[in-house]
């Protein structure tokens, strides 16, 4: 570099730190690169999905904690001790984890509306690290309505492995987004409750009868071989949650133990509840 | 350069262990780049952010000798480049050109200054850059994009050419169009003078 030691007067000196912006512009103007503001970095890493941030939100089950990255939500998980949650985010996804303030509005706004029942409103979530078996399993269970249930054999019959039903139940114990995909919709095939990784059965019972549904009358009608609702009127055949199953009058509704009993008396299935994948999770 | 090449391998071979220094290394010049290109900081976060957000997702389709050949340098140039432009587009149909403040953070350091520089003569110093950095943004969109890849990222002709998808020979011409407007558009700052003036005083 050009020693340019200012060979006059004290005010040279001055102007020499000063650039001559007419005979050295190209130098002034590399002067004119800056740093990056601290928050590019770690925010293009979540925008990226190779790092996650978590906030609270309340739900049915009291507050939550939802992580998510650019790619969507990516874990659920009870409120509590952040550092358990800390530590339990880092042995099974293993991203750098940050706290953040809130759950980004858009998130937040579908997730409300997912657990208002509302199906048709876009979610986006981070289901990397799940087996395609796995994905198909958690896509399916987030079609079953609001305050119905389904049985694991359902789910199983469903994406075409009516055999992997004990399969289908380890996959929805291992639901990253718990509520969001709500696997608390999917009970055992004889109508017990069955496990819940958000809580154990009774949180479970807590979820479902906040979404409208009686665990009690449910888990009855299951103990008295109840597997199926038909009407008289319409002769259509429903699983015992299905919305269609609801509106059936106490005096029109007829209970029956098997599909082949409702089909002998000349009952079909119904389109929405499909209770065909149902009757195959009783036979397994 | 070499430390480009090296980082395009490490990208080749394992690009989520590896993107975390690839926005390390270049975060800086992206910002630079959309800041002197948008003038707003706020937009230009955004653009750099989605800059590197595109750079991951091309990445990810390319097989490894794709992303072994790229040279990271221009090309993450242009990807800011035409975001950048899109940017403006979407904000010159908004609303008329906004009157930015521009930015000026580390100063432009003439060798030798260093901290034994006066208070007074750092302050010239940053009023000159930002007196550099307003003329910068009136530049039109052409030549100020070359001016700034080209000499405030320091990216040779070559580069500058290859990341704005023109001819060497018009980003030459580009660049010196815009020097020399930069030029007149500083003899004329009304500050400028006045501040030299007090200076020479």
């Amino acid at each position: 570099m050009t020693d340019r030691r200012p060979t006059g007067s004290a005010g040279a000196t001055t102007a020499a730190s000063v650039p001559d912006l007419a005979s050295d512009l190209e130098r002034a103007l590399a002067g004119l690169a800056v740093r990056a503001p601290e928050t590019l970095a770690p925010a293009t890493m979540v925008a990226v999905g190779l790092a996650d941030r978590y906030a609270e939100l309340p739900s049915p089950l009291g507050p939550i904690v939802v992580a998510w990255n650019g790619r969507g939500i990516s874990w659920v998980d009870r409120a509590g001790d952040p550092g358990a949650f800390e530590a339990r985010f880092a042995a099974t996804v293993g991203r750098p984890l940050a706290r953040s303030d809130a759950v980004p509005g858009d998130l937040a706004r579908a997730i409300a509306a997912r657990l208002a029942g509302n199906r048709r409103v876009r979610i986006r979530l981070d289901l990397r690290g799940r087996t395609e078996f796995e994905t198909a399993v958690l896509m399916k269970a987030l079609e079953i309505p609001r305050g119905e249930v389904r049985p694991y054999g359902w789910i199983a019959a469903e994406i075409g492995r009516p055999k992997a039903v004990r399969a289908v139940g380890t996959a929805l114990a291992h639901n990253p987004v718990p509520l969001v995909i709500p696997c608390h919709r999917v009970v055992r095939s004889d109508g017990s409750i069955g496990q819940y990784s958000l809580g154990g059965p009774a949180a479970k019972r807590t979820i479902l009868a906040a979404e409208g549904l009686d665990p009690e009358s449910l888990e009855a009608g299951a103990r008295a071989g109840i597997r199926f609702l038909g009407s008289d009127t319409t002769h259509v055949v429903c699983l015992p949650t299905c919305h269609n199953a609801k509106r059936i009058t106490p005096r029109h509704r007829v209970p029956f133990r098997s599909l082949a009993a409702a089909a002998s008396s000349g009952y079909r299935a119904c389109r929405e509840c499909r209770p065909a994948s149902g009757s195959a999770a009783v036979a397994a | 350069m070499d430390a480009d090449v090296a980082l395009a391998a490490r990208l080749a071979s394992d690009l989520d262990g590896s993107f975390g220094a690839l926005v390390a290394t270049h975060e800086g010049r992206l910002y630079t780049i959309a800041l002197r290109l948008l003038g707003d900081p706020r937009d230009a976060e955004d653009v750099a952010q989605d800059a590197f957000v595109r750079a991951y997702r091309a990445m990810s389709g390319y097989d490894a000798d794709r992303i072994r050949q790229l040279r990271l340098r221009p090309w993450l140039a242009s990807i800011v480049v035409n975001l950048s432009r899109n940017r403006r587009r979407r904000l010159d149909e908004r609303t008329p050109p906004l009157q930015l403040e521009p930015i000026v953070e580390a100063g432009w350091e003439p060798p030798g200054s260093g901290d034994r520089a006066s208070p007074h003569a750092r302050a010239a110093r940053r009023e000159t850059l930002r007196t550099l950095a307003a003329a910068l943004a009136e530049l039109p969109p052409g030549p100020r994009a070359a001016v700034v890849l080209r000499h405030v990222d320091g990216l040779s002709v070559a580069e500058t050419a290859a990341a704005l998808d023109r001819p060497e020979g018009t980003v030459k011409a580009q660049v010196s169009r815009g020097l020399a407007q930069l030029r007149l558009h500083l003899a004329h700052d009304p500050d400028l003078a006045a501040h030299r003036r007090e200076l020479s005083a």
